[in-house]
C-alpha cells in the first residue's frame, strides 16, 4: 500500500516537474527538495529492503572505476599526441610559449601533470579551457548541461509517449492493419537519418511551413518541441518493435491463458496483465536507449543550435581544446553509466525476479 | 556426425523460408543495386565527382542535371554515386573488421573463461561506457593527430575505419562470447573434445559453425548503424571532407543550404534512408529465419 502511494506521488511529481521545466515555469525549491526526497529516498529505502545495498554500492564503486579509467586513458592519449594545441597557427615567440605551457603545466613530466589532473578531478574541477581563457572546464559544462538534460529526458519520455502506445496497438492486434502500419512506420523511424528528419519538421512546422515551432535556440517550450519529437523519434521506433514483441510473447504465455480462461474481459488482461508485465523488457533497454539519445543528440543540438554539452564537444575538437575534451568526454561517460544504473535499479523496483547480486 | 547435417538442414530451411519472403527479396536486391551502383560508379557517373561547372552552379533538378549541382556546380547525382561507393564501403569493411576482431575476443573469452574472460569482458564494459559517437569522435581525433599516414583523404578514411570498428566490434564479441558459452554446453563439443580434439580444431570446426546465424544477422544490423554513423561524423564536420564524396558528407553540404535549396539535402538523406530500410529489413528477415529466439530483441 504505502509502495503504491510512493510510486504514484513520486511518478506524479516528476510529471509536474517536467511540465513545468517544460513550459519555463520557476521550479520552486521545495519541489525539487520534495522531488529529491521522495525519488532519492524512496530508492533509498527501496534498496535497503530489498537487500540490494551491496550491489548498488558495488555498481557505484564500479563506477568510480571505469570513469578513472577513461579519464587515465583518454588523458594520457591526448597528452602524447603529437603537436601541443598551441603550436597550430602562427608560431608563437618563445617566451610567450612558455609562459603559456607553465600557466598549464604543460611543462611538468608526464606524470606531474597526471598527479595534478588527477587532484583536480577527485575535486570535481577539470582544469581551464585553452581555448575560452580562464574559464573553468567544469563551468563551461555546467552552463551548458541544462539544456542537454532537458533536451535528453524529454526526448526519452516522448519515446515511451510515442513508442508504447504503438508497440501495445500493434501487438494486440496482430496481423491487422494497425499491426503492418505502425510496424512500417517504426523500421522508417529506425532507418530514416535525423538531419532529414530534421530537416522535413523544420520545412513543415517552421518559419516556412506553419509556422508553429521555432527551430533553432532553446529559449521556451516554441523552441523545445521540434528537437525534442526529432530526437526521440527513433527511440521510440526501437522502443515500439521491442513493445510489440514483448506484448505477443505475454499474449502467448500460460497466465493470459488462465485469465481468459476464467472469462476476464480484454480490457482488464490488456491493462492488467499484459501491459504490466510487457513493459519490463521495454524499460530494461532504457539504458542503450540513453545512449541512443546522447548520439543522436550531437547531430540535433548542431541542427537546431541548442546550446547544450555535445556542442561543446564538437567545438573543442575543432579547437585542439584538450582539457574540455576530457571534460566532456568524461561527463558524457558519467551520464551513461548512471543511466545504465538506474534501469537497472528501476528494473529490479518493477520485477521481484530479477536477482541483483 | 549427425550434428553437422541437422545445422544444415536446418540452415537450408530458412534459406528456403528467405527465398520466399517477398520482403526480404526486395531488399537484398536494393541493397545490391546500390553496391553495384556504388562499385560502377565511375563508369556510370555523368560527370566526375570533383568537376567543377561554375556556370552551372546550384541547379535545380533537370535534364542535364538529374539532381542538380551543389554551390560549386558539381553534379549531385554523380557525387552520391560515388558517395555510394564510399559510404557502403565504409559499412560493409567496418563490419567485416569487427566480425574477426569480434570473433576473435569473443572465442577467446568464452572458450578459456577464467580471467581471460574477465579481462577481455573488462575491457568490453569500459568501451561501453563511453558514449560511442564519443569514442568515435575520440579515435578519429587521435589518428589524425597522429604522425601516420601521408596520403590525407586516405588518412581520414583510414580513420574513419578504425573508429567505427573500435565500437561496433564490441556488440559482436559480446554475442560471440555468449553463443560460445552456450555452444560449449553441448553434448557434441563434450564428445569432440573426449575424442581428443584440440582447442583451435574444436573452434574453428564445431563451435564457430553453429554461431554463424546470430553473427550475420548482427552483421546485417551493423552495417547500416556504421554508414549512418558515418553520415553523422561527416554530418557534423569531423568525418570525411569535401571534395571527397560521402553520404554524409554530401548531407552536411546540403545542410547549410537546404532552406533555398532543398535538393542538396534531400537526396543524399533519401539514400541513406532506402539502404538503411533496406538493410533493416533484411536483418529482420534474417532474424526470424535463422534465430527466431532473437525475434523481436534488438
Amino acid at each position: 500500500m504505502i509502495t503504491r502511494i510512493w510510486g504514484w506521488t513520486s511518478l506524479i511529481l516528476f510529471a509536474v516537474t517536467v511540465t513545468m521545466s517544460y513550459f519555463d515555469f520557476p521550479i520552486p525549491r521545495a519541489v525539487w527538495w520534495l522531488d529529491g526526497i521522495l525519488w532519492l529516498g524512496g530508492t533509498a529505502v527501496f534498496i535497503a529492503a530489498r537487500g540490494m545495498g551491496v550491489f548498488v554500492l558495488r555498481r557505484l564503486l564500479e563506477t568510480v572505476f571505469v570513469i578513472w579509467v577513461i579519464a587515465t586513458a583518454t588523458f594520457v592519449l591526448l597528452r602524447t599526441l603529437p603537436g601541443g594545441p598551441f603550436d597550430q597557427e602562427k608560431a608563437l615567440p618563445a617566451d610567450i610559449k612558455r609562459n603559456i605551457e607553465a600557466k598549464y603545466h604543460l611543462n611538468e613530466p608526464l606524470h606531474v601533470q597526471y598527479g595534478l589532473y588527477l587532484k583536480g578531478l577527485s575535486k570535481g574541477e577539470l582544469g581551464q579551457s585553452y581555448k575560452y581563457i580562464g574559464r573553468d572546464i567544469s563551468v563551461i559544462i555546467g552552463d551548458s548541461l541544462p539544456a542537454s538534460i532537458q533536451l535528453g529526458v524529454y526526448a526519452l519520455l516522448i519515446s515511451y509517449l510515442i513508442g508504447i502506445p504503438l508497440g501495445v496497438l500493434a501487438g494486440w492486434k496482430r496481423g491487422s492493419f494497425m499491426d503492418s502500419g505502425s510496424m512500417f512506420l517504426a523500421i522508417a523511424g529506425v532507418s530514416l537519418p535525423s538531419f532529414l528528419m530534421a530537416q522535413v519538421f523544420i520545412q513543415v512546422f517552421g518559419y516556412q511551413g506553419l509556422n508553429w515551432f521555432e527551430s533553432a535556440q532553446w529559449l521556451g517550450p516554441e523552441y523545445y518541441f521540434l528537437p525534442m519529437v526529432v530526437l526521440g523519434i527513433r527511440p521510440a521506433a526501437v522502443i515500439a518493435r521491442l513493445t510489440r514483441a514483448s506484448v505477443l510473447e505475454v499474449i502467448h504465455s500460460d497466465y493470459i491463458r488462465t485469465a481468459r480462461a476464467k472469462g476476464l474481459d480484454a480490457k482488464s488482461i490488456l491493462f492488467k496483465h499484459v501491459l504490466r508485465n510487457s513493459l519490463i523488457p521495454v524499460l530494461m533497454i532504457s539504458g542503450p536507449l540513453a545512449a541512443g539519445i546522447l548520439t543522436g543528440s550531437f547531430v540535433i543540438e548542431q541542427i537546431f543550435n541548442v546550446p547544450g554539452v555535445s556542442k561543446h564537444l564538437i567545438q573543442s575538437v575543432t579547437n585542439r581544446d584538450y582539457p574540455l575534451i576530457l571534460g566532456t568526454t568524461l561527463m558524457f561517460s558519467l551520464m551513461l553509466v548512471l543511466a545504465n544504473l538506474i534501469t537497472d535499479i528501476l528494473t529490479a523496483v518493477i520485477d521481484p525476479r530479477v536477482k541483483t547480486l | 556426425m549427425s550434428p553437422g547435417r541437422k545445422t544444415k538442414s536446418l540452415q537450408a530451411e530458412a534459406w528456403g523460408k528467405l527465398k520466399r519472403n517477398k520482403v526480404a527479396t526486395v531488399s537484398f536486391w536494393l541493397i545490391v543495386i546500390v553496391t553495384l551502383l556504388g562499385i560502377l560508379a565511375p563508369w556510370i557517373a555523368p560527370y566526375a565527382f570533383d568537376e567543377q561547372y561554375l556556370d552551372q552552379v546550384l541547379v535545380s533538378p533537370g535534364l542535364r542535371h538529374w539532381m542538380g549541382t551543389d554551390s560549386l556546380g558539381r553534379d549531385l547525382f554523380s557525387r552520391l554515386l560515388y558517395g555510394a561507393r564510399i559510404s557502403m564501403a565504409i559499412g560493409v569493411v567496418t563490419a567485416v573488421i569487427s566480425l574477426v576482431v569480434g570473433t576473435f575476443f569473443g572465442c577467446l573469452a568464452g572458450w578459456f573463461g577464467g580471467w581471460t574472460d574477465r579481462a577481455v569482458m573488462r575491457f568490453v564494459d569500459i568501451l561501453d561506457s563511453i558514449p560511442s559517437l564519443v569514442l568515435m569522435i575520440l579515435v578519429k581525433l587521435i589518428f589524425d593527430a597522429a604522425d601516420v599516414i601521408d596520403n590525407p583523404e586516405l588518412k581520414a578514411l583510414t580513420g574513419m575505419l578504425l573508429a567505427l570498428s573500435l565500437v561496433s566490434w564490441v556488440s559482436l564479441a559480446r554475442v560471440v562470447r555468449g553463443q560460445v558459452l552456450q555452444v560449449k554446453q553441448m553434448p557434441y563439443v563434450e564428445a569432440a573434445r573426449a575424442m581428443g580434439a584440440t582447442g583451435l580444431r574444436m573452434i574453428v570446426q564445431h563451435i564457430l559453425p553453429n554461431i554463424i546465424g546470430p553473427v550475420i544477422v548482427l552483421l546485417t544490423f551493423q552495417i547500416p548503424s556504421n554508414i549512418l554513423y558515418e553520415s553523422f561524423m561527416s554530418f557534423l564536420g569531423l568525418g570525411l571532407q569535401p571534395p571527397y564524396s560521402s553520404w554524409g558528407v554530401l548531407a552536411n553540404d546540403g545542410w547549410r543550404s537546404m532552406n533555398s535549396f532543398p535538393h542538396l539535402m534531400i537526396w543524399p538523406g533519401v539514400a541513406i534512408f532506402i539502404t538503411m530500410m533496406a538493410f533493416n529489413l533484411l536483418g529482420d528477415c534474417l532474424r526470424d529465419a535463422f534465430d527466431p529466439q532473437m525475434r523481436g530483441r534488438l
